[in-house]
């Protein structure tokens, strides 16, 4: 590709192409409750990554023989637009979008009381707007928010940060070009309050301590996504009032 | 009165650590409780509630509901009652213990599109709620504006032993049935419900603030010109 001979991935002090040192996020910001018709929202913006999240449900399964008697259908749906990527995509499901939504899936399961809301199903839809690599991330994050914004019973938030690898070193949080020019990409989603993790992928070759490096990096990389992830979440149910003990 | 500490929380945030006996809307892990809702938290010696601040309605057996009829068959009606499970109304309940087929027809008593005002006959996890219509106040509505709000803000709108209600009648001059599942009738004069909604509104919106009651009070209770004013706040709230 072309983008590799413009840009070094990492210069020699260890900046990245756009200016990030090795643990640096990308900026996010969040936004809950966005959309008047679904009930619940969100809305992300990780770097170039625009998404919208939207629930409905829990809400009566069709067709109703796909209903499990004792706990909740959790459906997701991820799906890029298609302006956003620099080339058209085509807006039917791909092999990679099929994909995502079943680890988006099962990212959020462990999260969820499913058992709560029987014979019922829940549904997440998640449209990229306009992406630029960590999408997977980007998409958990803002579907546990929505999902929290309609009010489903929950064991954690969850949320999404990946590490990778360029020229040989271990970072936080690759976009577009660094994941397509870098060396290997471990998106990984955790539940922050009870330290457990939901989704890991690995795509390329790590050592064990590279793994061992990348697993921190994007585990701090979680934790800082949290805090704005809990301060959208405080914002549109509390306001700007203080958010301790009354 | 039992000390009692409140505090925002979202799910998955600690909210208190110990033992106790009731909780509600948590989730234990050992001793430590996590909310499992976006909510207020209150604590007490031997509780730790979330009282949650969105979510959807569940069913319970004697709640009152308002619900449309959306379909009938040969032996009951299927009422929506703002939840995920369909309500079921037996035509035994409304016919008596004598209803045949043969003899009684369902489209006599409800339509569909037909609102209805009913309590929770049985409902557990593995089947669908019954509504009965026996009990005072229950039935078909013929009059009325109805209102939907948040079915996690209905206490909030009743308020302690029904002050918030009370105040909201007064002032308005209206009738209020309110239903568990956040569904809102409101019959009076024209007037009176264009300020009952404004109320109402304004008691969604800022379900977490203490002191709501007084709030809406001196919503209710200012004089004529300023009452124009507060009531066209509240439309730009919508």
């Amino acid at each position: 590709m072309s983008k590799s001979s413009i840009t070094k991935l990492l210069d020699a002090k260890g900046v990245r192409h756009d200016g990030r040192k090795f643990n640096e996020l990308r900026p996010v910001t969040m936004k809950v409750g966005v959309l008047e018709n679904a009930d619940g929202s969100a809305y992300i913006e990780f770097g170039k990554n625009k998404i919208m999240a939207a629930v409905y449900g829990p809400r009566e399964v069709h067709p109703k023989h796909m209903s499990v008697p004792d706990r909740s259908v959790l459906r997701c749906r991820y799906h890029m637009t298609p302006f956003s990527t620099d080339t058209r995509k085509n807006p039917a499901p791909s092999r990679r979008e099929i994909e995502i939504s079943k680890v988006i899936r099962e990212g959020l399961e462990p999260a969820l009381i499913l058992t709560d809301y029987p014979r019922t199903a829940i549904e997440v839809y998640l449209e990229v707007l306009q992406s630029d690599g960590g999408s997977r991330c980007a998409s958990i994050t803002a579907a546990s928010l929505a999902l929290a914004d309609a009010g489903i019973n929950m064991r954690d938030l969850v949320v999404g940060c990946a590490a990778g690898k360029i020229e040989g070193r271990v970072v936080v949080d690759l976009d577009d070009v660094e994941d397509k020019e870098g060396e290997g990409d471990m998106p990984m989603a955790i539940l922050p309050n009870l330290g457990q993790v939901t989704l890991l992928q690995l795509d390329g070759r790590f050592s064990r301590k590279e793994f061992d490096e990348a697993f921190k990096l994007a585990k701090d990389g979680c934790m800082k996504v949290y805090d704005i992830q809990r301060k959208a979440l405080m914002e549109k149910y509390f306001g700007a009032e203080e958010t301790g003990e009354q | 009165m039992v000390d009692v500490t409140r505090k925002y929380v979202i799910p998955g945030e600690l909210v208190s650590e110990g033992k106790y006996k009731n909780s509600l809307n948590v989730f234990r892990v050992e001793d430590k409780y996590y909310s499992t809702r976006v909510g207020m938290a209150e604590i007490t010696p031997d509780s730790v509630r979330v009282i949650p601040l969105t979510g959807p309605y569940i069913p319970r057996v004697d709640d009152l509901v308002v619900g449309k009829i959306v379909d009938y068959s040969a032996f009951a009606w299927e009422v929506d009652i703002n939840s995920c499970f369909y309500a079921y109304l037996p035509a035994q309940n409304v016919f008596g213990r004598d209803y045949s087929p043969a003899r009684n027809e369902l489209t006599q008593k409800f339509a569909v599109g037909d609102l209805i005002a009913a309590k929770v006959m049985a409902f557990d996890r593995t089947r669908d709620p019954l509504l009965s219509l026996s009990g005072p106040g229950l039935g078909k509505i013929r009059q009325g504006e109805v209102v939907k709000i948040s079915p996690t803000k209905v206490p909030r709108v009743i308020g302690k032993k029904g002050s918030m209600i009370r105040a909201v009648e007064m002032g308005t001059n209206c009738r209020l049935t309110v239903a568990q599942n956040g569904l809102i009738v409101i019959s009076g004069p024209t007037e009176g419900i264009i300020k009952a909604i404004s109320a109402l509104r304004l008691i969604e919106k800022e379900a977490h603030v203490a002191d709501l009651t007084q709030k809406v009070q001196t919503l209710l209770s200012v004089k004529v010109d300023e009452k124009s004013e507060s009531e066209s706040d509240g439309e730009q709230e919508e």
